[in-house]
């Protein structure tokens, strides 16, 4: 098995192992549904980290949830493409594959550590059957010894003793749950790691010791990772590009350090207002007043200008696309949805058009 | 072990609590039937019987209570529940001895198809919810609703009088004698066919309900997520993950309402006179048979006390959080 | 006790969307099966008002019409005596009635007493009372209501009330003992604690506006074990067996070998009624249920669209249908 690992040497960054285009995910069946996500796109190139961040019910989960066709009722996708690109280079289309076929796939191309550290094991399992059942369904020539080896592997792999194979999930600490889960996830050392929110539930020693054994398995492994979370500047640490969402739509996206630093959309802005900063001078906490807008009802342009403390006539009428700003010739993968960069650039205001160095 | 230890130090207060019930019941009423059912059957009942009715009812107004309290526990460790009148001079232990095979045969025997069945529906309607299968729920509702023995009646006007395919009463042909041979069991089966299929089809909706529910809460729960992410088979997730932890409430479910499901496969009993202790309290009632009725109360509390004890021990079997030390 | 967690575990989570939810009063009644069992409820609410003054016949009466099937004369036929079956019916549901309502209500507020003062004392008080509870949970009620009402002088409708009330508060109080003690920790109560309010007043306002569903559940749960109890008791013969109620027709049905002699019309209609008379108690429940439980919530109401664009619910594997 471990001869299917690519070695980092061979995994070449730029290379899109995952893309999603124009993705709508509605909740309810009914004649007026929810918009949860309104036409979203997004790329995962091979072996790179992106950040989804944002406040909760933004979508950020939904959106990785709807990627791997996992979202519970009433959640359903009505358009777009999951286009994930196998180790053998072939392209396939998560939403067009048979039950059998996505049964297969899963957990083989994309693993998912679930936001619950606390749920996401059976309580009436062993640790040992939940990670071995995993590889067994998808592995079926494997015996029992090579299973259970395995199962030991991978948990020394995450830094916890084989003993604890024994054991039932009440009888683990909440973050050595989540080790475990990290340990499933890649069992089967699949090419996509979606993380929700996998620290949330974790106090903040334990956060910093999963995060860094994240990015260390990342080294070693060479797996893509989608880290979901509120937290912004966490995600400075761990991410190499990331995303923002607001209201079920992506508003700006690009590398990390330019998200940090100069950020480009006024809600990005504001989020990282919200989190005190890692390094250099503090500064004062802003966070956004009032809260996301109810997706139920319909939203007339920008979704963002109730609480933009910039928004203009043009805000209130036409949703901006999310598309590149003046700047594009010295950050090509920086895209923003906001109407101000169409304006003069001495219009803008001086938050939002910090030059790149 | 704490958990079943918990348990059964609570079991034995029940019993203490049921038995106390029992021995305070009569002393509550006002006036003492026995005395007048004592007088009925003067001179044929024997002293010994006598003194153990004095006992159990409190016939003598002199003792203090304590003192009838502690000869009361004396008499019931020795087995004797005092003399029924319905089956005047058969003791009361001894009617019940006779009676109870049939109860737990008839009864044990269908509330146990009927949760098997019911939680295997359950999970398969909770499983494949927002689909056709969901239409079984307002008829399982309806007969959930419905008084056992009402059933009994209707079942007893198609299939015995109409179609006359089964016995409608009795729990053998009363031709035979009870022996364990081929053609005495025949008869048995014959005629514990009809209650048995009454019981399992006016109990079964509670447990498809039931484990219903329970598979639509947990089928939400993110571990279950997890196994559909991991791609395992479907069957081993409706069985393995969902399934496998709906049914841990399902069984404190079953232990809570052992006590309501036996009071309806009772009368039951009354329904089909199946020769079991259902059928007896009802005889027992209609007699005025109050030594018969307090012993049928204890006994049918306590064997609801042993099924309590056996579902428990298969509950810790199943959960692991229950087996954790300390 | 771990049973107890176990078996609680799903309201307890839901106390907050309950509680709030609870202010937007009456709200459960937009579900359709809960529409359904209040219609039914009060279809027979309505009888056992004005069922004295429409029934054709007096119940008692002997007829010239003995064991008649139904006719223009007769709707539900007669009895062996004559008597018109309707009528007994149409009167017997104020017995019904009264005794499921009176029953329940005494019951619910045993509940109430018993669950609330046990979940917010915890302790040895909670200790104690949950135990007087699961006792009672346990010990079949039917036989000990038997034994019970059998030596008592007259099993009058009040009496009888009161015998299945004592026997019958033990469920209701468990499921209170468990909510109350999710919503004690809860930050209002909490603060208002802190803040020195009396506990009548937390109990009285913060707690029990918080439990209007589940109460109302038990509630209803209860009139549901207090109808089938005396009806059941009636057939058996325990109580009074001149006050008419649905029960009472079913004894004399049987004790007059209806079944035996094919009459059909005898027994049939007063067990619909039961039926009848559950199934909408227990709609009203079940609604209450995905109320208080919004993953209970059924896909139902949707059925009509998801058939027209073709959508199969299916956990773990979302539909995807593409706009046409």
């Amino acid at each position: 098995m471990s001869t299917v690992l690519p070695t980092p040497a061979t995994v070449k960054t730029g290379e899109p192992v995952l893309q999603i285009r124009n993705l709508v995910v509605d909740y309810g069946y009914g004649d007026d549904p929810t918009h949860v996500l309104r036409e979203v796109s997004l790329t995962l190139n091979k072996g790179e980290v992106l950040g989804l961040a944002g406040e909760s019910g933004c979508g950020m989960s939904t959106l990785a949830y709807a990627a791997s066709r996992l979202l519970p009722p009433p959640g359903i996708i009505t358009g777009g493409e999951v286009l994930f690109t196998r180790r053998d280079g072939s392209v396939v289309d998560i939403l067009k594959l048979s039950d059998k076929e996505l049964r297969a796939a899963r957990w083989n191309d994309i693993a998912i550590v679930f936001q619950g550290a606390m749920n996401s094991l059976n309580p009436v399992y062993r640790v040992s059957k939940q990670l071995t059942d995993v590889i067994a369904t998808h592995r079926p020539a494997l015996s029992r010894r090579e299973l259970d080896d395995r199962a030991a592997e991978l948990l020394e792999l995450v830094g916890i003793s084989p003993d604890r194979l024994r054991s039932f999930p009440h009888q683990l600490s909440g973050g050595m749950r989540q080790r475990v889960m990290i340990a499933m996830a890649l069992a089967l050392e699949p090419q996509v790691l979606i993380m929700d929110e996998p620290t949330t539930a974790l106090d903040v020693v334990m956060q910093r010791q999963i995060v860094e054994q994240i990015t260390d398995l990342r080294e070693r492994l060479g797996f893509a990772v989608i880290f979901i979370t509120h937290d912004v500047s966490l995600l400075i640490e761990v991410a190499d590009r990331i995303a923002i969402m607001y209201a079920g739509e992506i508003v700006e996206s690009a590398t990390a350090s330019e998200v940090y630093r100069m950020p480009r959309h006024p809600y990005s802005d504001g989020l990282l207002g919200s989190f005190p900063p890692l390094h250099g001078p503090r500064r004062e906490l802003g966070g956004i007043p009032g809260s996301p807008p109810d997706l139920a009802k319909p939203i007339d342009g920008c979704p963002y200008a109730d609480r933009c403390p910039f928004a203009f006539d043009r805000c209130r009428v036409e949703n901006p696309a999310l598309k590149q700003t003046v700047f594009a010739d010295l950050e090509p993968e920086r895209l923003v949805a906001c109407h101000l960069h169409d304006l003069p650039l001495a219009k803008v205001p001086v938050q939002l058009t910090r030059r790149p160095a | 072990m704490r958990f079943l230890a918990r348990r059964f130090i609570f079991y034995v207060i029940t019993a203490w609590a049921a038995i106390t019930i029992n021995f305070f019941i009569p002393r509550a009423m006002e006036g003492n039937p026995v005395d007048a059912l004592l007088a009925r059957y003067q001179g044929q009942v024997s002293p010994d019987a006598i003194r153990a009715l004095t006992v159990l009812f409190g016939l003598d107004k002199n003792q203090s209570l304590w003192d009838q309290y502690v000869q009361y526990w004396q008499l019931l460790f020795s087995g004797n529940l005092g003399l029924s009148f319905t089956f005047f001079p058969t003791p009361v232990a001894t009617v019940v001895q006779q009676s109870l095979p049939w109860t737990l045969g008839l009864v044990g025997l269908s509330t146990v198809i009927s949760f098997f069945v019911g939680t295997l529906i359950g999970t398969a309607i909770g499983w494949k919810r927002g689909t056709w299968a969901d239409g079984l729920l307002p008829v399982a509702t309806f007969f959930s609703a419905v008084p056992y023995f009402w059933l009994g009646l209707l079942a007893i006007m198609l299939f015995s009088l109409t179609l006359k395919l089964l016995p409608a009463a009795q729990g053998y042909d009363p031709g035979l004698i009870p022996n364990l041979d081929f053609i005495f069991i025949g008869s048995v089966i014959q005629h514990g066919i009809l209650p048995a299929l009454t019981i399992v089809l006016s109990s079964i909706a509670g447990w498809m309900l039931g484990m219903r529910n329970m598979m639509v809460t947990v089928t939400s729960e993110d571990y279950v997520s997890v196994a559909q992410a991991k791609g395992l088979s479907e069957r081993r997730i409706m069985f393995g993950y969902a399934a496998r932890n709906a049914i841990l409430p399902q069984i404190s479910g079953f232990a809570l309402s052992l006590g309501f499901i036996v009071s309806g496969t009772l009368v039951m009993e009354m329904v089909f006179s199946y020769p079991g202790i259902g059928f007896v309290l009802y005889q027992a009632v209609s007699a005025k048979d109050y030594p018969l009725m307090q012993g049928v109360f204890l006994v049918i509390t306590l064997s609801v006390l042993v099924a309590n004890i056996i579902a428990d021990l298969v509950y810790t079997l199943l959960d692991p959080r229950t087996r954790q030390e300390g | 006790m771990a049973i107890d967690l176990t078996i609680t575990a799903p309201d307890v989570t839901t106390a907050a969307v309950a509680g709030r939810a609870a202010r937007h009063r009456f709200v459960f009644l937009r579900n359709g099966k809960a529409i359904t069992g209040v219609a039914i409820l009060g279809f027979f609410a309505i009888i056992a008002i004005i069922g004295q003054f429409i029934a054709p016949y007096d119940p008692d009466t002997l007829g010239p019409d003995i064991m008649q099937p139904p006719s223009a004369a007769h709707w539900l036929g007669t009895t062996n005596l004559g008597q018109d079956i309707l009528s007994q019916l149409l009167i017997g549901t104020r017995g019904v009635m009264i005794v499921g309502f009176a029953a329940g209500i005494i019951a619910t507020i045993l509940a109430i007493i018993i669950g609330v003062s046990a979940g917010y004392a915890g302790g040895v008080v909670d200790e104690v009372l949950s135990a007087v509870s699961n006792i009672f949970l346990v010990i079949p009620a039917l036989p000990l209501i038997i034994i019970i009402t059998g030596q008592l002088p007259g099993g009058g409708e009040v009496v009888i009330s009161l015998v299945i009330a004592v026997t019958g508060w033990a469920w209701g109080s468990r499921i209170l003992r468990a909510q109350t003690l999710s919503l004690r920790k809860r930050d209002f109560v909490e603060a208002s604690r802190a803040n020195g309010e009396s506990i009548f007043r937390i109990i009285g306002f913060e707690i029990l506006p918080n439990l209007t569903a589940i109460i109302v559940s038990s509630f209803i749960g209860t009139v549901t074990f207090a109808i089938l109890s005396q009806i059941t008791l009636a057939f058996i013969g325990v109580t009074s067996i001149s006050e008419w109620n649905w029960g009472t027709i079913l004894f004399w049905a049987q004790s007059n070998q209806a079944l035996a002699r094919g009459a059909w019309w005898w027994f049939v209609p007063a067990g619909l009624c039961i039926a009848l008379l559950g199934m909408s108690l227990a709609l009203i429940n079940f609604g209450i249920d995905e109320f208080i439980n919004p993953r209970l919530r059924s896909t139902g109401q949707n059925a009509k669209a998801m058939r027209r664009r073709g959508i199969v619910a299916r956990i773990g594997f979302t539909p995807v249908v593409r706009k046409r």
